[in-house]
């Protein structure tokens, strides 16, 4: 697992949890998400700032890697067969892509109301509404919502199917790093994972910190973890004409 | 394990009976309370498949919704297609193949470059299925955005305990079919998958017979 030493922060910032966020990594970039709380998920959805209409495709990085979940040494595909960010180090070794977000009427019927009106910050905020608000701002709406990933959190299947979720799988200083091969918009939520089986509704907070990384050397873990990514780096590489 | 379950509905009775190809498209409108049959007529096709809400479009079928709101990554009997709303648009009353996919979306022809080589941009994929039905059909007032992430009827998808997942050997057969009530008045397109990459159409792509029942 590397960290950052030495190389230049270029902005950090601490998510409540519950609450939402949304901004450009450039290509280049690499962002640490930090679980600050034992329990943390952080709803994530990518699209290419350039050209919004490329996506991050859950399928397409699934299929491509033979995966289920996420980790370290994988990557995230677009629909157009390009690498949007890396995955260049998760402490916990787990985070789910096929459950979805938290709504508005999940966290109704898991948790009751929580209005503004009485609570004021502290209300329920569903990852959903999030996306929704935040996506707005880019001239992006329901349409344009696919399947996101929930860092942190962690859902295995049994040989039948059936869903099992991993309470706590984070712990507090957990972290996720992500290398933005592309020019990404990020939207993120710090809501609750869908499945989560805390009876109360207890967001954690999530640090965010952006610094420089540069070039994907030759030799790099997530290119070469498969003959499938080396491909998806030569696609982004012929987008940026590199 | 799977269930098989059968249906009772008579073909002959059969408002829509058609044929689509192997690697063609097909959509149609199924009103609230029909009943819809996709039969895999020689075995082991993938049919990739979207519904929306007909009367508003940016209501549609969310794979993640389906699975989180059963807790189970598999379709089959009594699955109930949920959309990002969160309503059924359909559920599925009769199954005598036992198991369909939600996770492996559908084949594009940028995604074959990754998958299995460069050169293998220029086959046809189920992705320009959809985009050419979405693009002939304006009264639909869809194009790529509206792309979701699909249903793969008929294709075995299995995930392991520890997060594997492969492409296997289909567990359809000639004959095998699924059926489903319509919920609400939904928009179907399909790809009937022309992939000759791997066995989800057992590296043959054959034709399936589509059904509607008042």
């Amino acid at each position: 697992m590397q960290r950052d030493t030495g190389a230049q922060l270029l902005w950090d910032e601490t998510m409540p949890g519950g609450t939402q966020w949304s901004g450009v990594l450039r290509r280049g970039v690499t962002l640490r998400l930090e679980a600050l709380l034992a329990g943390a998920n952080a709803s994530a959805l990518f699209y290419n700032y350039d050209d919004k209409i490329e996506r991050y495709n859950m399928p397409d990085t699934l299929k491509a890697q033979h995966t289920a979940f996420l980790t370290a040494g994988h990557v995230c595909y677009s629909d157009m067969g390009r690498v949007l960010c890396s995955i260049t180090a998760d402490s916990a070794g787990w985070n789910d892509t096929f459950c979805g977000a938290s709504d508005d009427a999940l966290l109704l019927k898991k948790y009751g109301v929580k209005r503004f009106q009485e609570h004021r910050n502290a209300m329920h905020r569903s990852a959903r509404e999030g996306f929704l608000k935040e996506l707005s701002k880019w001239g992006l709406g329901t349409r344009d919502i696919g399947a996101n990933i929930n860092f942190f959190s962690k859902v295995t299947a049994n040989a039948n199917g059936a869903l099992t979720f991993h309470p706590e799988h984070a712990h507090a200083g957990d972290f996720v790093e992500l290398r933005f091969e592309m020019n990404v918009l990020m939207v993120l939520s710090t809501s609750v994972h869908p499945l989560d089986s805390t009876p109360t509704f207890a967001p954690k907070p999530v640090r965010l910190a952006a610094w420089r990384s540069g070039v994907v050397p030759a030799d790099d873990r997530c290119r070469n973890s498969c003959a499938e990514n080396q491909r998806g780096f030569v696609n982004t590489e012929r987008y940026f004409g590199a | 394990m799977p269930e098989f379950v059968q249906s009772k509905l008579d073909p002959a009775a059969a408002l829509i009976d058609e044929i689509c190809a192997a690697g063609e498209p097909w959509s149609r409108t199924i009103r609230c309370g029909q009943t819809f049959r996709i039969l895999d007529l020689e075995g082991n096709q993938a049919v990739d498949t979207l519904f929306y809400n007909a009367n508003d479009t940016e209501e549609r079928y969310s794979a993640v919704d389906t699975i989180r709101h059963q807790s189970n990554l598999y379709l089959s009997t009594g699955t109930q297609l949920i959309s990002n709303d969160g309503n059924a648009l359909l559920t599925i009353v009769a199954d005598t193949c036992g198991r369909h996919d939600t996770l492996g979306g559908a084949c594009a022809t940028e995604s074959n470059t990754v998958r299995y080589a460069m050169e293998k941009r220029f086959m046809h994929a189920c992705r320009d299925n959809f985009c050419a039905e979405l693009a002939h059909h304006p009264e639909y007032g869809m194009d790529k955005r509206d792309i979701a992430h699909n249903i793969n009827f008929f294709m075995n998808v299995p995930v392991t305990a520890s997060g594997g997942l492969t492409f296997q050997d289909g567990i359809s057969a000639p004959g095998k079919y699924v059926e489903m009530r319509a919920e609400m008045d939904v928009l179907c397109v399909i790809s009937n998958c022309p992939q000759l990459n791997n066995p989800c159409n057992a590296y043959n792509p054959t034709p399936i017979r589509l059904l509607i029942w008042d």
